[in-house]
């Protein structure tokens, strides 16, 4: 299948710092593509170069065949970007929004109405599109956010965290959006650090952390990484000190590692049920109250606990 | 539709969806004139202007031809309904008088000054205005009086300098004639009441004081203070597109830098220039304000609001967020009120501060409506609209270098 994205060696410094290191990677038509890692692991800036907001400080990148850097408004014309934030003028209605944003990719008239019309009824919105955005939820700016970036219909979509911050029936609608929009015959490259979601719609997955493409290959290939390997998860009370259980367990024989997040610490083990005993045994010994243990088979998470040392969340 | 007219009307959109900006771009200037109205007499039932019998104090310590003449104008008939003059012969007790508040102004035309004129002395002459701080209005006709006058006898005593001259060098003169040519000429020049001076100065200012209308002085002052006010937040709104995310969107889209920046820049204008003609229209319907020719109205509108949005634009270029513009933004637009006369014309300032003044629209847009509002038609504020396009240019020439330098987005 051809590619609609590939990306070689992409870098990006901002002074001293490094943003994105040696990124490569390529995205098939009809692909979802997602870019799994914690928050700053560089996911915004390279959907930035890609989406030709900024030059990579070096490597290069084609999209439909054109390069992002030597013909950036041919490569705009084929994507479309949805941005993390709400990108939107809060004091116009969603459907002045997108006519707006529409005029912006060159609709109007006749074909620029029925588009918004359809835009409309694909987020859901037709009913409330005369009002104004900023009397809208969080997850029903998300979905116009989402909208605008659906005018043109382009051909390769990147939508950058779009779920954060909405409530969870509104992320299920828009994770069936992007389902559907990809079995309409859109390309998505899709950024995000809940690891569910990029379970749930990805054909392959990068994972990507402090700048670097660290993994990549579909969720089979990557949850291979770490063999047969479960994690064991760890919840403890509030007024827990979660590092410190970590640490108390680290040591004991069959962990593979363990980090913490919140209130909640992570093994990779390749057995859970061989080590929950000790565990356990280590936490009471250590005055730890636990509140709950969850066993859960090989996913990305572990995958990318096993890499980094980290939980995706730290 | 271009994208460039497309942003900009997006932009006029949403600055009159913005009750806060709505007060202030419209409700404040439109109050305040009212208010000066008031204050000024112009709802009172007065003259027209709104001032009358300005109480004036002169000294004419010249007692000759050409100090004659500028007291028998401020006596003359023709001037009796607008200025009240009285004369004492000590200058103190005259400007005693102004700072005692019973005279708008004190006139001192100092001893020497017809000798000083006529002989073309190289020695400084000035006639003295002291004007009353608490009556800027009544001050600034009485200035502008004594400006005219000035700049009459200036001309007149040029051009007979130059007339004997020519006629030395071409030999038509003897030069043993021409001191005597020069009093002659002198003598038609300053002639009282029946000189050229005299005459066509008396028939200006009662032209003037039928057709201007004080109202169209402070409508556009406050237009134009408020006008900075507008082309600020406007200035605001493209720091604060780059703060939401929404600048960076349309960088994403098939739209260029220089379009969006141009949308921008042409959002501002169109805010500006619709808030100005929003104020003139309402006090041309509600109060009956005289602006005068409305083709140099139009002209001056746009120029006026080219000028400001070039502030706007260097204001964002070198603020860092939108609250900077707009703390930076109501500093300047008060500090460009005082210096460009928006509460009031000729207020006292030094003349260093004068030239600074030129810097700002204010200044020139006001010079303008001023003239506009005494019968003067396109052709004479073409000078205003030119250094009022002039400042715009330039401004946005310098802001765009900066935005070039450090990037739309961050």
């Amino acid at each position: 299948m051809p590619s609609i994205l590939e990306a070689h060696n992409l870098v990006k410094h901002y002074g001293d710092n490094q943003a994105v290191s040696g990124i490569s990677f390529h995205i098939d038509e009809g692909e979802i593509f997602s870019l799994l890692g914690p928050n700053g692991a560089g996911k915004s800036t390279t959907i930035n170069m890609l989406s030709t907001l900024f030059a990579p400080t070096s490597g290069e990148a084609t999209i439909g065949g054109k390069s992002a850097t030597q013909h950036p408004m041919a490569v705009r014309r084929l994507i479309g970007v949805v941005p993390q934030e709400i990108a939107l003028y809060d004091d116009l209605s969603a459907r002045e929004n997108l006519n707006f944003w529409g005029r912006m990719y060159g609709m109007n008239g006749g074909a620029l109405r029925q588009r918004v019309d359809e835009v409309l009824d694909q987020i859901g919105l037709k009913d409330r599109a005369s009002e104004r955005v900023k009397t809208y939820s969080g997850g029903m700016k998300r979905r116009v956010n989402i909208g605008a970036g659906l005018l043109h219909k382009p051909r390769l979509l990147f939508m950058d965290e779009p779920t954060v911050g909405i409530d969870p029936q509104s992320r299920r609608a828009i994770l069936d959006m992007v389902t559907d929009l990809n079995r309409q015959g859109m390309s998505v490259l899709y950024t995000t650090h809940y690891m569910e979601e990029a379970q749930e719609l990805s054909d392959r997955v990068g994972i990507i952390d402090r700048g670097r493409l660290i993994a990549l290959g579909t969720q089979a290939e990557l949850t291979r990484q770490v063999g047969e390997q479960q994690t064991l998860r760890l919840h403890v009370a509030e007024d827990q000190n979660a590092e410190a259980l970590a640490t108390a367990v680290r040591a004991l024989p069959g962990v593979v590692s363990a980090s913490a997040t919140d209130h909640t610490v992570a093994l990779i083990t390749p057995s859970a049920a061989a080590v929950l005993g000790p565990v356990v045994g280590q936490a009471n010994l250590g005055g730890f109250r636990l509140r709950s243990v969850d066993i859960e088979e090989p996913n990305l998470e572990a995958v990318f606990l096993q890499l980094t040392g980290r939980a995706l969340r730290d | 539709m271009p994208k460039i007219l497309t942003l900009g009307l997006k932009d006029l959109t949403l600055a009159f969806r913005d009750r806060a900006a709505l007060i202030l771009m419209l409700l404040a200037p439109f109050i305040l004139t009212l208010g000066l109205g008031f204050v000024t007499g112009r709802f009172s039932g007065g003259s027209q202007s709104g001032l009358s019998e300005i109480p004036v104090v002169i000294v004419n310590a010249d007692a000759d031809q050409l100090g004659d003449a500028l007291a028998d104008i401020f006596a003359s008939e023709d001037l009796a309904e607008l200025i009240a003059p009285t004369t004492v012969s000590d200058i103190a007790a005259a400007r005693q008088q102004v700072l005692a508040d019973e005279v708008a102004a004190a006139v001192i035309i100092p001893s020497g000054f017809t000798d000083a004129v006529l002989t073309g002395s190289s020695e400084i002459v000035r006639v003295e205005v002291h004007a009353n701080p608490a009556r800027p209005l009544s001050a600034g006709v009485v200035q502008a009086i004594v400006e005219e006058f000035l700049s009459r006898v200036q001309s007149g005593a040029v051009a007979g300098r130059v007339t004997i001259e020519q006629l030395v060098r071409t030999g038509r003169l003897a030069p043993q004639d021409a001191p005597a040519a020069a009093e002659e000429f002198a003598q038609r020049q300053s002639a009282p009441t029946t000189g050229a001076i005299t005459l066509r100065r008396d028939e200006a200012i009662a032209e003037a004081q039928v057709e201007f209308d004080v109202l169209a002085y402070l409508a556009p002052a406050m237009a134009l203070m408020f006008l900075m006010y507008t082309v600020g937040r406007g200035g605001a709104t493209l720091l604060a597109e780059r703060n939401a995310g929404t600048l960076a969107r349309l960088l994403a889209s098939p739209t260029s830098a220089a379009q969006v920046l141009g949308g921008k820049v042409f959002g501002i204008f169109l805010t500006g220039a619709t808030q100005v003609g929003i104020l003139i229209l309402a006090t041309t319907l509600m109060f009956g304000v005289r602006w005068g020719d409305w083709v140099g109205v139009v002209a001056l509108v746009l120029a006026a609001a080219a000028a400001a949005t070039g502030w706007g634009m260097l204001l964002a270029a070198f603020a860092k967020s939108p609250a900077q513009v707009g703390s930076v933004g109501a500093a300047l637009m008060l500090i460009f009120a005082i210096l460009g006369g928006s509460f009031g014309p000729n207020v006292p300032l030094p003349d260093w501060v004068s030239v600074i003044a030129r810097l700002t629209p204010n200044k020139w847009g006001i010079d303008g409506f001023a003239a506009l509002g005494s019968g003067n038609t396109l052709i004479d504020i073409v000078p205003n609209l030119f250094a009022l396009l002039a400042m715009g240019a330039a401004l946005f020439a310098v802001a765009v270098f900066v935005f070039r330098r450090q990037g739309l987005v961050k």
